[in-house]
């Protein structure tokens, strides 16, 4: 980095860290009772999971009449929801492989609890497109198993490449989380004290070493991981698009889709680990681990992807104005102005308005204001797809089909309970992982530098 | 077991830099069957213990292309062979359509190779190891640098060896015997 020998960079960390600061620091999360706080949270998050393992009993029991489905709107919140889901793991996956990629050093610090977020996420998503079919015991038609019609399912439709698109995206973001994983849980496993501990933490971190001629394996394989996720990540919200996309409803109908919403789940997902982020390094101490200059990048990347969707929002409307289509014209005119207007303006608030408060270097520093924008825009973003899928279902071609939509109980209490879910699998994670990538961590400091002592004097952080 | 073979022998270094150091001159007496073990990789420690690229480009660029393969051929053989039947006016078989499904199946056996390859070509899991016989040894998951020699190395001399080690720059030189 001879280019940049005049900038000197600020350093990551707060604090004096050394490598076993930074080991003790993360492991004794994991290692220490838990206090009331996080008991009182996990009876809250597994209250509400209950709720959701009720709610598809009753489902199971009734049929999908429990929801709000109507004749025009046959894709209620299930759908919603999955896509809400769905597009909150991106950020993790984001986080973990194209940021590796570019040599982003700063994910480090919050790769391993977004790539936790991402694997939690879309086990809440996986959930509704299983219960939403309806008869939820033949969703094994989902797949390409041979069966008593002997027939296959359709490979040209893009609800079929969903299945592969999810179904491959949990697979490979549960493998990048585990491999990322090794490293840490041997440290965890050399620090364990009790024999339970010693043995479980033995059998998971198989037997790892730390002997470079593993580690050279290991770093050329965590390469290709998120080499292989980046295309993969990119992909999958472009077809989860395409399950729009290709019908002929206005409003679903464009090209622009794929790219659309892969930044609005990118600003989703950032903005859920942005909140999960400010209340893990508050209530575990590891501030000067996860500190403002880390949430001040994440809230870069918010602004920009934040741009992105507002972009995308007027662009939908310059095509249809500029289509000449009158049914597409009509779709975003009663977006913005018909029975759902509220929902509308709604999601322009949180996802164009709120992100601009990012401009500002105060703001995008301040805590507060950070956490409470990062809730908004998540708001924002579950609203973005109630309007796409509603508001255009609602109000088709033939005004005598017509019908306004309205969740019923059991969609709010299923949608709450995914909630639930998600935050209960989040704190066991949280009790019992290191959430912070230690080795990664580690591998930043500019103690790691083999050349360190050298450049010292030159640099202050020096790094690569 | 019995009471004490002795399995190699162990040295602590201080720093990132030492070990690398360290390394080069293991290399270059001659040793085969060393390692060096840190917290997290060192950069240039590949070049500094002579070691080759890591074969897992090779390994997982197979499994895509089976994966691939796989893909486009289960596509192909249900709507072309086991059971065609037109859709929407289409071909039977709609490649353009067969892309995204294709590429899945090739970026999940990519990402089976890449981890559960890494962990064949590493030979894990392996719970049981000499190097785990150091208590020390603990340290080099934490903030500790080591090399260690196994005894199965033609070059390896217990005295010897040991004190080779301490000559480059090593403390706490300990046997690994159990």
């Amino acid at each position: 980095m001879k280019s940049s020998e005049a900038y000197v960079e600020e350093p990551l960390l707060g604090g004096t860290q050394t490598f076993g600061s930074i080991s003790s620091s993360v492991s004794k999360i994991a290692e220490q009772k838990v206090g009331p706080l996080w008991y009182a949270a996990i009876t809250a998050s597994g209250s509400l999971t209950l709720l959701l393992f009720v709610s598809i009993g009753y489902l199971v029991w009734e049929g999908v009449g429990i929801w709000g489905l109507n004749n025009p709107v046959s894709w209620g919140w299930a759908i919603i929801n999955f896509v809400f889901w769905v597009g909150i793991g991106h950020a993790g996956t984001l986080i973990s492989a194209i940021l590796f990629l570019l040599r982003q050093k700063w994910r480090t610090s919050i790769n391993r609890f977004a790539e936790a977020m991402t694997l939690f996420a879309v086990s809440c998503a996986l959930i509704f497109p299983g219960i939403h079919v309806g008869r939820m015991w033949v969703a094994y038609y989902l797949f390409p198993l041979p069966n008593q019609m002997s027939m296959w399912p359709n490979f040209r439709s893009p609800l079929l490449w969903d299945v592969f698109a999810v179904g491959t995206y949990f697979t490979v973001s549960l493998l990048f989380w585990y491999v990322g994983l090794i490293p840490d849980l041997a440290t965890m496993r050399d620090r364990a004290k009790t024999k339970l501990r010693k043995f479980v933490l033995g059998i998971f971190s198989v037997g790892w070493r730390g002997g470079n001629r593993q580690w050279k394996h290991y770093e050329l394989a965590y390469l290709i991981l998120a080499g292989v996720s980046t295309p993969l990540v990119l992909s999958v919200h472009s077809v989860v698009a395409t399950d729009f996309a290709v019908s002929i409803l206005p409003g679903w109908h464009t090209t622009i889709f794929p790219p659309y919403f892969v930044a609005g789940a990118i600003f989703s997902g950032f903005a859920m680990v942005m909140t999960l982020a400010i209340i893990v390094r508050k209530i575990f101490h590891v501030e000067d681990l996860i500190t403002v200059r880390h949430l001040e990048r994440m809230n870069k990347i918010m602004l920009l992807t934040g741009m992105m969707v507002g972009y995308a929002y007027s662009m939908e409307f310059f095509i249809a104005w500029y289509s000449g289509n009158i049914y597409e014209q009509f779709v975003f005119i009663n977006r913005a102005t018909g029975p759902y207007a509220w929902a509308y303006w709604t999601m322009i608030t949180c996802n164009v308005v709120v992100p601009q408060l990012f401009w500002f270097k105060k703001l995008r520093n301040h805590i507060v204001v950070m956490f409470i924008a990062s809730i908004l825009i998540n708001v924002g973003m579950w609203f973005e797809r109630f309007v796409i899928v509603v508001s255009s279902l609602a109000n088709d071609f033939l005004p005598s089909s017509w019908d306004y939509y309205s969740p019923t109980f059991w969609d709010i209490s299923t949608f709450v309970g995914s909630f639930g879910l998600f935050f209960t699998l989040f704190l066991l994670f949280v009790r019992f992982v290191p959430i912070i990538a230690m080795s990664e961590v580690k591998g930043v400091l500019p103690e790691a530098d083999p050349h360190h002592g050298a450049h010292h004097a030159e640099k202050g952080g020096a790094h690569e | 077991m019995s009471s004490s073979a002795i399995h190699g022998v162990l040295a602590r270094y201080e720093d990132p830099a030492s070990l690398i150091h360290a390394a080069e001159k293991v290399r270059d007496a001659g040793y085969k069957n060393f390692d060096c073990h840190s917290p997290f990789p060192i950069h240039g420690m590949d070049d500094a213990m002579g070691l080759k690229r890591s074969p897992m480009g090779w390994i997982v660029g197979a499994m895509a292309i089976t994966g691939g393969t796989i893909g486009l051929a289960l596509q192909w053989w249900t709507s072309t062979i086991d059971y065609p039947i037109i859709i929407s006016g289409k071909p039977h078989f709609s490649f353009q359509a067969y892309i995204f499904v294709t590429f899945a199946l090739a970026v999940l056996f990519s990402a089976i190779g890449a981890s559960i390859g890494m962990l064949m070509v590493n030979r894990l899991p392996r719970l049981h190891h000499p190097v785990f016989y150091s208590d020390s040894f603990k340290k080099a998951s934490d903030d500790g640098f080591f090399i260690s020699v196994l005894s199965d190395d033609p070059k390896f001399d217990k005295a010897e060896t040991g004190n080779f080690l301490r000559s480059i720059g090593g403390n706490d030189i300990e046997v690994l015997e159990g």
